[in-house]
């Protein structure tokens, strides 16, 4: 993760306002292959609205964004997901009627081969039942065991799982994580961080949003503080501890 | 947490055994079948009114329920679709209205020819549905006031078109009252227009629970913020529902002339109400994401079931509103009921 690698997402100068309201004031961001790019910030510092505007949930009102040096414009998530990008949303935008393996396929159905799926649309449930249940148990998520209960029947912290199971499972190139690990417990929340270390080997970048510092300086090779709309510096674990993280963060030292 | 097992005698155990009393079972049941309470009245029905009056039962009195019931069947399904998105619409009768009167007066008056009449009556009822979802994609109303103006709008429209005037049955080709023909099955009779019908509930309920577009319709009507950021274009979605429900409405209209035997700006005037009872009776939630349209069939045979049945029993029509407005409130209450399960 040297700074003369191409990052595989970039972005330059974002601003997004709502009204009179601003979220980011002219933020950049740089995401390199292999690393975890941890983003800290008070409430209401413009993480969620930095990630939105970065995976096509939000268009940014000004700004560039770059994917492994190419200028791109994500008009819409679906976006964001050919480009190799996979969010967890801190809303976890997830179907809750619908069971496990239904909202890991949601928006990317899978169809039974031959003039069924090809004519007749058909779905191929079993196939996407399958596989949801390999993807569940390869990511090493134990809070989801039964793939075809309704989401809505599962507790806040199984959602959650069930989110970052569809983001790992399907990110290719960057995966996005608002707020993992919020309702997790302590086994739940040690299994995403081992998962987020998993995708780092693989070569995929990983942003991480948190408000859990240990967490943060556990796996973060570098740690941006988003700080009333701007970005207030880019530090590291090594760099920093955690006591001059939070000083940044709350303005009460400079980076 | 759920590594835990349930030690016998422990706290959990007794939790355990409170969790599954007979009411929490049935809320179970009935939430992951949401058909299972409309089958269970619909039933209740057939058997009180058989015990009133066996003629009930006969095949003749099952015959014409089934006819009477077919056009608000059809009309049903459209609605449910909408409803599944958490949508209303009220224009429902207006739009059938509409492509019964434009089939009818191309036909009989323009001397179109037939089938080509009946084929830009059926397209009036897509281009209708396609307007309410243009209205509620494009300019972001909510689709109660959408169809409450084009309601409005298209009943207008057939008046000023048709000049208030019917079409005798006379003067319509076979093509168009073709739907209304019987023929027997066993004991039954039946119409062509009741196969239609039953034909659009298969195509309809295999496309919803076959294929991603279905999976789709549910998702948006459940939260359709998520159902966008999980990659769902939740405005083409919306927009192919009152379109498709448009085009059920316009083959609706079809069998409407057969089975009225005439085509009238005034026919099915509650057709609006009584789509959206068939659809609440067969537990659909008005707030999304649940339901189906096996379900909006049982209710729609619920309702017409009280009329026939009211009817052979000799008991005034009042009672007959008077029952299905207690079962609309009782099958909403139902759904609230439901709806607070966490398994
Ligand atoms: N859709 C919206 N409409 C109006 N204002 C918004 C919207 N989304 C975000 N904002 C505003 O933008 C600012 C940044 O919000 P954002 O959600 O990005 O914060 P955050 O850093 O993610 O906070 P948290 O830690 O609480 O999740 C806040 O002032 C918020 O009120
Ligand atoms: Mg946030």
């Amino acid at each position: 993760m040297t700074t003369t690698q191409t990052p595989v997402l970039a972005a330059r100068g974002l601003v997004k306002t709502f009204g009179r309201v601003v979220g980011l004031d002219g933020v950049d961001v740089d995401v390199y292959a292999g690393e975890v790019l941890a983003v800290i910030g008070d409430n209401g510092a413009g993480k969620s609205t930095l990630i939105k505007c970065l995976t096509g949930a939000l268009i940014p009102d000004a700004g560039t964004i770059t994917c492994d040096g190419r200028e791109v414009t994500f008009r819409r998530p679906q976006d964001a997901r050919a480009a190799g990008i996979e969010t967890v949303y801190q809303t976890l935008a997830v179907a809750p009627a619908l069971d496990v393996a239904s909202n890991l396929y949601l928006g990317r159905e899978e169809r039974r081969p031959g003039p069924l799926g090809s004519v007749f649309r058909m779905l191929d449930k079993q196939g996407m039942r399958r596989r949801a249940e390999e993807a569940v148990r390869d990511l090493g998520i134990s809070t989801i065991q039964n793939i075809t209960q309704p989401v809505e029947s599962l507790s806040g912290g199984q959602r959650q799982a069930v989110a970052v199971a569809r983001a790992a499972a399907f990110g290719s190139r960057i995966v996005v994580l608002d707020e993992p690990t919020a309702a997790l417990g302590v086994k739940e929340s040690n299994q995403v961080l081992a998962l987020i270390e998993r995708l780092r080997e693989n070569g995929l970048g990983v942003l991480l949003i948190s408000h859990n510092m240990p967490h943060v300086w556990q796996v973060a090779d570098r740690i941006h503080v988003q700080r009333l709309g701007r970005s207030a510096g880019v530090i590291t674990p090594q760099s920093h501890t955690m006591a001059e993280g939070v000083a940044i963060m709350t303005g009460a030292a400079a980076a | 947490m759920l590594g835990l097992t349930i030690e016998p005698g422990s706290a959990a155990a007794e939790l355990e055994r409170r969790r599954h009393s007979p009411a929490q079972r049935v809320q179970h049941l009935l939430h992951t079948h949401p058909a299972l309470s409309p089958a269970i009245i619909l039933l209740l029905t057939c058997i009180a009114f058989t015990l009133l009056n066996d003629r009930f039962a006969a095949p003749a009195a099952l015959s014409l329920l089934i006819q009477q019931t077919a056009i608000v069947a059809a009309l049903a399904i459209g609605q449910t679709l909408i409803i599944l998105t958490a949508g209303i619409d009220l224009s429902v009768g207006a739009i059938a209205v509409g492509s019964s009167m434009l089939a009818a007066m191309l036909a009989a008056e323009q001397g179109v020819p037939a089938p080509l009449a009946l084929v830009v009556g059926v397209a009036a009822g897509l281009v209708a549905g396609s307007l309410n979802g243009l209205l509620v994609t494009r300019v972001g109303l909510p689709p109660f006031i959408v169809t409450l103006g084009t309601l409005s709008v298209f009943t207008a429209v057939v008046l000023i078109y048709t000049g208030g005037q019917s079409v005798p049955g006379a003067d319509l080709p076979d093509v168009l009252t073709w739907t209304g023909t019987t023929f027997p099955l066993g004991d039954f009779r039946l119409t062509y227009g009741v196969v239609i019908v039953a034909l659009m509930y298969l195509v309809v309920g295999w496309a919803l629970s076959q294929t991603a577009w279905g999976r789709h319709v549910y998702a948006v009507g459940d939260d359709s913020d998520a159902a966008r950021l999980a990659g769902i274009r939740v405005s083409r979605v919306l927009f192919s529902v009152y379109a498709v429900a448009g085009l059920i409405y316009g083959l609706a209209a079809w069998v409407l002339i057969g089975r009225a035997g005439a085509a009238s700006p005034n026919a099915i005037a509650d057709a609006n109400l009584e789509s959206i009872t068939a659809v609440v009776i067969g537990g659909t939630s008005l707030f999304g994401g649940r339901g189906g349209i096996l379900g909006t069939l049982l209710g729609a045979l619920i309702v017409q079931s009280f009329a026939v049945g009211l009817s052979l029993a000799g008991v005034d029509d009042q009672y007959r509103l008077l029952a299905v407005g207690i079962l609309v409130i009782a099958a909403v209450s139902v759904d609230q009921w439901i709806r607070r399960v966490r398994a």
